[in-house]
């Protein structure tokens, strides 16, 4: 219901000035060295994470076309739509959804552009639970360490999965070394992301985040780190380097 | 959204493949294969028909195949199409020669023995390696080719790029690559530049018949005109590189067989026995040509499109390989992420990849040729010592080994011989 409001709204009224101006903001989602630049690095190997956990508990090879088809899957936090892209391009059916209205259409235009179909929304994981939505696979990439309660919003991305779906979710450590990587390196020495962008206390221990996910009801089944390698200056998976960014994967068991 | 999606959600949006390679020629078919077996659908373009470009003749060239050019073409099913056709070269023997004096006592000896790889490499003719990839292009699913047709233009759209051929079809896909040789193409359409050296020196090539077996060693004088390279063939045969300035080179190739062998046999004396031709001759102006891109949006280039270099260590092909071995891993992990393969953000990391790599190669042959290419008797007994030097360590010989094997560097998983 709420898709078919939103897409009519930015297919018919929305005036031409404004699409200019989505388009300039699509365009700046997707520059590799603009505003998302960090994003963008690290997305390959966020990708990597999430595919081989979705193509691993649904039993699919993504060796062949479309791997995902027949899949529901949620992004929370969609932004452009960077991981939404290439989880319709894999072949899953994709809902978008953003907290952040003017994020909507860009990600909609960019959509267009690639030739993708995705049901971008204007809502929140909590209103979509509310509304007996239901997927395959929830992805929460570097939204818990930015909401108000993680437990409440961990139960609605629980209830927002079928009976054996799968959760991804990925933020923040809190140590001395993600505050100087993540606050003093990322946005005052590298200027990677603006300032203020995290605090440092809503920043999340793996162990308090499988405590919680446990608790919204979910069975946390792996855990990996996010690492930055200056050499190749790119990020990489690791088994037991969690000490910054990192991801985690939950089922929500069989009823 | 107007068009109508076909399932799953996916617009197809009339790509007719998911990636278009201009040039059929020898980078052009591997990467098609490679491709192919990551699972993309490709399309083949070549301005020729496939009947001239396999049936050609022995033409007398051919390459020496680093082993993980050779890995490269057994994963992709090319090796063993051509593996009893091809020469293992088990010995690298570099002289310092002045024409009429024979060869310096000073030489540098490389020894597959050395390291537990197997060969250095395989010598293999252009007519075979050019039979198998068409004829492997042309029994896998995944490979439409068109032939005869050359492109004349290419237009990119934020989701793909549309090369429209000389008879006006058109071919629309994600990525279009070119292996379209150092000549204006795909990269000069992407408006990519070049910058070129020219040398006043031309290559010889030929191949000969020789009475006594080879053994396969491999030999390079490097002699004050240039280089002379004697690449051991199947049976008693050997493939001949050498170069001369472009006026004598000229004269050179002006004369009737006999005339010329009487100019290559002293070059490098008589331990093969008596020679003769085997095979036509043939002269290449060297030079360097370098793009200034390696990619464009959604356009990549591969082998002498990107890098044409010098062909004193036989490197090319074997450049152009680890190019097409690297775009089709880089395309491969971007399309099981599920990112879009034409994107900026897939072919950046390609070029990051090979940028390095080939302008260091490039330059390193180019001062390689300069140094042995001196007649200055200062310049002369420093290489000779620098030779003894590295033939006197085996650390660094083994180094140089590795380096000749194409061992070293950041490598594809299918030159270490891992499924793409």
């Amino acid at each position: 219901m709420q898709s078919e409001t939103t897409t009519a709204t930015a297919q018919s009224t929305v005036d031409p000035a404004e699409i200019a101006k989505f388009e300039a903001m699509a365009a700046e989602w997707w520059d590799l060295n603009g505003k998302f630049k960090p994003l963008h690095m690290l997305n390959p190997c966020r990708l990597d994470y999430i595919t081989t956990q979705i193509a691993g508990e649904f039993d699919r090879d993504l060796k062949v076309p479309a791997p995902f088809a027949g899949l529901r899957i949620l992004d929370i936090g969609c932004g452009g739509g960077l991981l939404a892209e290439p989880m319709a391009r894999l072949g899953a059916e994709v809902v978008g959804a953003d907290a952040a209205e003017r994020n909507i259409p860009v990600a909609q235009i960019h959509a267009e552009q690639s030739g993708l179909e995705i049901d971008y929304r204007h809502t929140t994981a909590e209103a979509m639970a509310e509304d007996g939505e239901k997927f395959d696979v929830v992805l929460n990439m570097e939204v818990v360490e930015h909401v108000a309660s993680p437990i409440d919003y961990l139960t609605a991305c629980h209830d927002l999965l079928k009976s054996g779906g799968l959760h991804i979710c990925s933020t923040i450590n809190r140590n001395p070394k993600s505050y100087m990587m993540a606050i003093i390196g990322a946005e005052h020495v590298m200027r990677w992301l603006p300032k203020g962008t995290h605090e440092w206390s809503k920043f999340i221990t793996p162990d308090e985040l499988f405590d919680l996910l446990r608790q919204a009801g979910l069975d946390p089944v792996d855990r990996k780190g996010f690492v930055f390698n200056p050499v190749k200056w790119t990020w990489g998976l690791s088994d037991r380097d969690l000490s910054v960014n990192y991801v985690t994967a939950s089922l929500r068991p069989a009823d | 959204m107007d068009n109508p999606c076909l399932p799953p959600h996916i617009c197809h949006m009339d790509f007719d493949a998911d990636i278009a390679i201009v040039g059929g020629g020898l980078n052009g078919p591997a990467l098609a294969l490679a491709m192919a077996t990551a699972g993309q659908k490709v399309i083949l373009i070549d301005a020729l028909g496939v009947t001239v470009r396999k049936d050609a003749g022995f033409d007398g060239r051919s390459y020496a195949l680093a082993l993980t050019s050779t890995r490269l073409l057994e994963g992709i099913g090319v090796w063993e199409r051509i593996a009893e056709h091809a020469q293992p070269m088990l010995e690298i023997k570099v002289t310092d020669g002045r024409a009429g004096e024979g060869p310096s006592p000073m030489f540098m000896h490389f020894d597959h023995a050395e390291i537990e790889e197997g060969p250095m490499g395989q010598m293999v003719e252009d007519r075979h390696l050019r039979r198998a990839l068409l004829e492997a292009a042309k029994d896998t699913d995944g490979i439409t080719q068109i032939n005869g047709r050359r492109v004349v233009a290419q237009d990119i759209d934020p989701a793909g790029i549309t090369l429209t051929l000389d008879d006006g079809q058109t071919v629309r896909t994600r990525l279009a690559v070119g292996a379209d040789g150092r000549g204006t193409g795909t990269g000069a359409r992407a408006g990519i530049k070049r910058v070129e050296w020219r040398y006043a020196q031309t290559a010889l090539v030929c191949a000969i018949q020789h009475e006594e077996p080879h053994n396969g060693i491999a030999h390079q004088f490097f002699m004050p005109p240039g280089p002379l390279a004697i690449l051991p063939l199947t049976g008693n045969r050997s493939s001949i590189v050498w170069s001369e300035s472009e006026r004598n080179a000229a004269r050179i190739h002006a004369l009737d067989d006999a005339g010329y062998l009487e100019v290559l046999r002293p070059r490098f004396g008589d331990f093969l026995g008596e020679i003769s031709l085997a095979g036509a001759r043939y002269t290449y102006p060297l030079g360097l040509s370098l793009a200034h891109q390696m990619v464009a949006a959604r356009v990549a280039l591969v082998g002498d499109a990107a890098h044409g270099m010098h062909p004193i260590a036989g490197q090319g092909l074997n450049a152009g390989l680890r190019d097409v071995a690297a775009l089709a891993e880089v395309v491969a992990d971007a399309a099981r992420r599920g990112e879009d393969i034409g994107s900026e953000a897939a072919l950046t990391r390609y070029q990051e990849w090979r940028r390095f790599d080939n302008a260091s190669l490039a330059l390193a042959t180019d001062s390689f040729n300069r140094l042995f290419s001196n007649d200055n008797p200062l310049v002369r007994m420093a290489r000779d010592v620098g030779m003894a030097a590295i033939n006197a360590l085996p650390g660094l010989r083994r180094g140089f080994i590795r380096e000749a094997a194409g061992l070293t560097g950041d490598l594809p998983r299918l030159m270490r011989g891992k499924p793409i």
